[in-house]
């Protein structure tokens, strides 16, 4: 399988000693949308700190193997570079770094060698332009003092400029108006058009999903994955709830 | 980041080049009489200050060593050579007549560069000597003052240094002082006429080079009244073995409705010991700003003092501190108010790591005929590891009721998650945790001028990089 991009096999994880994830398996090829749903609790964020190395989590048995390697326990700086990217819940805010010189070393960092300023403020400003942002925000300081939705919008910008293989969302449309979850997923739809990068988004709603399509669906309970299914499935969760798989 | 600039390849080792001192003409270490007149002698002292000196002398020789702060055992004045300067020095306004072993150390450190691209003016001092004053001929023109102090003393404005030379910073004050007062040399004399704007800064860099010596330099401005002036002070030296002592002064004089703002990046080497003093006279409706970055020296005692004598006079105080290693930094500042609404703010954050020691000590007074004061004092404290130390003494004595005061204190550690989220965008660690310290100390870095606040940032840079690496 040489599209395989992402392999997860048999994944125990703690927090603080809680075992969270118990036994999960997940694959993604190249290009794919997977939906990660679940009851509260269930452990789908856990399942993405864990994708991109965050050290809180201890994997305590099975692997994970991205782009060909294997990742498991390692550093998140290294899984970044592979190719990997997840948007934050709460994306921190970092005074003293303006949000344009931020993606610039980034997207330097990543794409090794340098860019030309003048061709990044370009990409950057044409990015910007797909998500509605005010082009003010590129030289305010990293996240500092941006409401709730202009904060998410500044993860899919990053998105959109580092280009990853795979991009995790977590819960990007959550305490979102109407209007901005739109944008948000204009934005997300762009990436995977101008990429062919794959996705795992891990949601409650099915707004963001509206304009995407969706490969496979995974209901994710009690640390696995209990049933996987095709995009009918988030139609299904949203009209029954979970209750039949706890 | 690999935000590439021309100060960004500053290493450790452009400051710890050392240049021998074969060449240079030194006296004997310790403190005697005997070396208190050679320098009166050496520096063609008018009587006044040869008095001056050898009164200084006696006060030091009866003041004990302060008993409160950081412990100075590793002291001993009898090893601390008070004077060397280049041999046939002689201070010149070009860089080409400067020798050029010294103009190199200077280059490296960026001083012509920045002079040409961003300064007023610029004074060099190597060691106990000016070996460089320049000042631009658009500001001399405007009639301001800019030239070493000893030069001044025999000039049209010797009966000016007179009136307020030590006159803020009293031999009384405290031991080193008194210490000052009887080894002064080189620096810098300032003044600004009435209602003269200095556009751009003026710089004084104070290089030690010598090992076992002390520097204690004085600069002395005056900016007279609806005047305005940035002064830049930068310092280094490289690290010896034994121990090296700074004990400057700076005295500043703010007229009436007159701005002056001082800054500071200060990167002493690790076997220094800076007991410095700076201290402010505001006038009615005048400001003074102290914008300060202390991060080298391996035991530090600095509190800028602002003393609020006019109606309506201000001061603003922001701060940063990084001890390593060996560090114990004890820094801060302090502010009287003797007049009506006069007001004084304090910003500072201070780092610590890697078993670094940090105290922040602040004075604020207000005295009863200071109505309607205020002032406000924010500190903050980041811890690295859990070896570090962050002391905070905040003092206050306020003796009106018609006073509106203020203060803050956080101590707190780097967020795990906030160095994850940074690594989840391909930074490494070490570059996460610099990135989050900068942030942190931007109180300062966003005062400065571009160039410094990259120079401070690289600093911070090597101090945490280099560590963890």
């Amino acid at each position: 399988m040489k599209d395989k991009i992402l392999e997860v096999k048999n994944v125990y994880a703690n927090v603080e000693d809680k075992e969270i994830l118990k036994g999960l398996n997940l694959s993604v090829k190249k290009g794919e949308t997977h939906v990660i749903m679940g009851p509260n609790g269930a452990g789908k964020s856990t399942l993405g700190n864990v994708l991109m190395g965050n050290p809180t989590y201890d994997v305590t048995k099975g692997s994970v193997k991205f782009m060909g390697e294997n990742i498991t326990g390692e550093d998140a700086d290294k899984i970044a570079k592979l190719g990997m990217f997840m948007t934050f819940q709460n994306p921190i805010e970092v005074p003293g770094i303006t949000l344009s010189n931020f993606i610039r070393s980034a997207y330097q960092n990543k794409m090794g060698g340098r860019i030309r300023i003048f061709e990044f403020k370009k990409k950057l400003k044409a990015a910007m332009e797909k998500l509605n942002m005010d082009p003010e925000y590129a030289d305010r300081d990293l996240n500092v003092g941006f409401s709730g939705g202009e904060k998410k919008k500044a993860e899919i910008l990053q998105l959109l400029m580092l280009k990853p293989e795979l991009a995790i969302l977590d819960e990007t449309d959550s305490g979102l108006d109407v209007d901005s979850v739109r944008t948000v997923s204009a934005g997300v739809k762009a990436y995977k058009e101008e990429t062919g990068g794959a996705l795992i988004i891990i949601t409650h709603s099915t707004r963001i999903l509206e304009s995407l399509d969706v490969d496979y669906t995974h209901i994710l309970v009690d640390g696995k994955i209990v049933k996987t299914s095709d995009a009918s499935l988030v139609d299904e969760v949203n009209r029954d709830g979970f209750e039949k798989y706890e | 980041m690999k935000e590439k600039t021309r100060v960004d390849d500053v290493d450790r080792s452009i400051y710890d080049i050392k240049n021998k001192d074969k060449d240079a003409y030194r006296f004997d270490s310790g403190l005697t009489r005997e070396i208190v007149m050679q320098l009166s002698e050496e520096k063609n002292d008018p009587m006044w200050m040869r008095k001056f000196r050898l009164k200084c002398l006696d006060m030091f020789n009866n003041m004990g060593f302060p008993q409160w702060g950081p412990a100075i055992d590793g002291l001993d004045m009898d090893n601390i050579v008070t004077y060397v300067r280049p041999k046939d020095n002689k201070m010149v306004a070009d860089w080409d007549e400067v020798p050029e072993e010294i103009k190199t150390t200077f280059e490296r450190l960026g001083i012509p560069e920045a002079e040409r691209e961003s300064l007023a003016g610029v004074g060099a001092q190597y060691d106990s000597e000016l070996v460089y004053h320049n000042l631009k001929e658009d500001v001399k023109a405007q009639g301001v003052i800019y030239s070493d102090l000893e030069s001044e003393l025999h000039g049209p404005y010797a009966e000016m240094i007179h009136e307020h030379f030590m006159k803020l910073i009293p031999p009384e004050d405290h031991k080193f002082a008194a210490l000052h007062g009887a080894v002064w040399s080189g620096g810098s004399f300032v003044y600004v006429p009435p209602g003269v704007k200095v556009e751009i800064p003026l710089q004084s860099y104070f290089r030690l080079n010598a090992p076992g010596a002390g520097q204690f330099e004085h600069t002395l401005i005056i900016v007279d009244e609806g005047a305005d002036l940035h002064f830049i002070e930068g310092c280094s030296a490289p690290k010896y073995n034994i121990a090296n002592l700074h004990a400057g002064a700076v005295e500043l004089f703010v007229g009436k409705n007159a701005k002056m703002r001082y800054s500071t990046i200060e990167n002493w080497s690790k076997n220094m010991y800076n007991l410095n003093t700076k201290k402010a006279r505001v006038e009615e409706g005048g400001s003074v700003e102290w914008i300060s970055g202390s991060f080298g020296s391996h035991v530090s005692y600095l509190y800028p003092t602002s003393i609020l004598a006019g109606r309506g006079a201000s001061s603003e105080f922001t701060g940063v501190t990084f001890s390593g290693g060996g560090q114990d930094l004890d820094t801060g500042c302090k502010a009287i108010h003797l007049a009506p609404e006069t007001t004084s703010f304090v910003n500072t954050r201070s780092i610590s790591k890697d078993g670094g020691k940090n105290t922040f000590r602040s004075s604020v007074v207000v005295m009863p005929q200071a109505k309607n004061a205020k002032a406000s004092v924010s500190c903050e404290s980041l811890m690295l590891d859990s070896i570090s130390r962050s002391d905070t003494i905040p003092a206050m004595d306020i003796r009106t009721q018609d006073a509106d005061i203020g203060h803050e204190a956080k101590i707190g550690r780097i967020s795990d998650d906030a160095v994850f989220y940074l690594m989840s965008r391909g930074l490494s660690e070490e570059e996460a945790k610099a990135l989050i310290v900068s942030g942190f100390a931007d109180n300062v870095s966003k005062e400065l001028p571009l160039e410094y606040a990259v120079e401070m940032n690289n600093l911070i840079r090597l101090e945490m990089v280099g560590a963890i690496g």
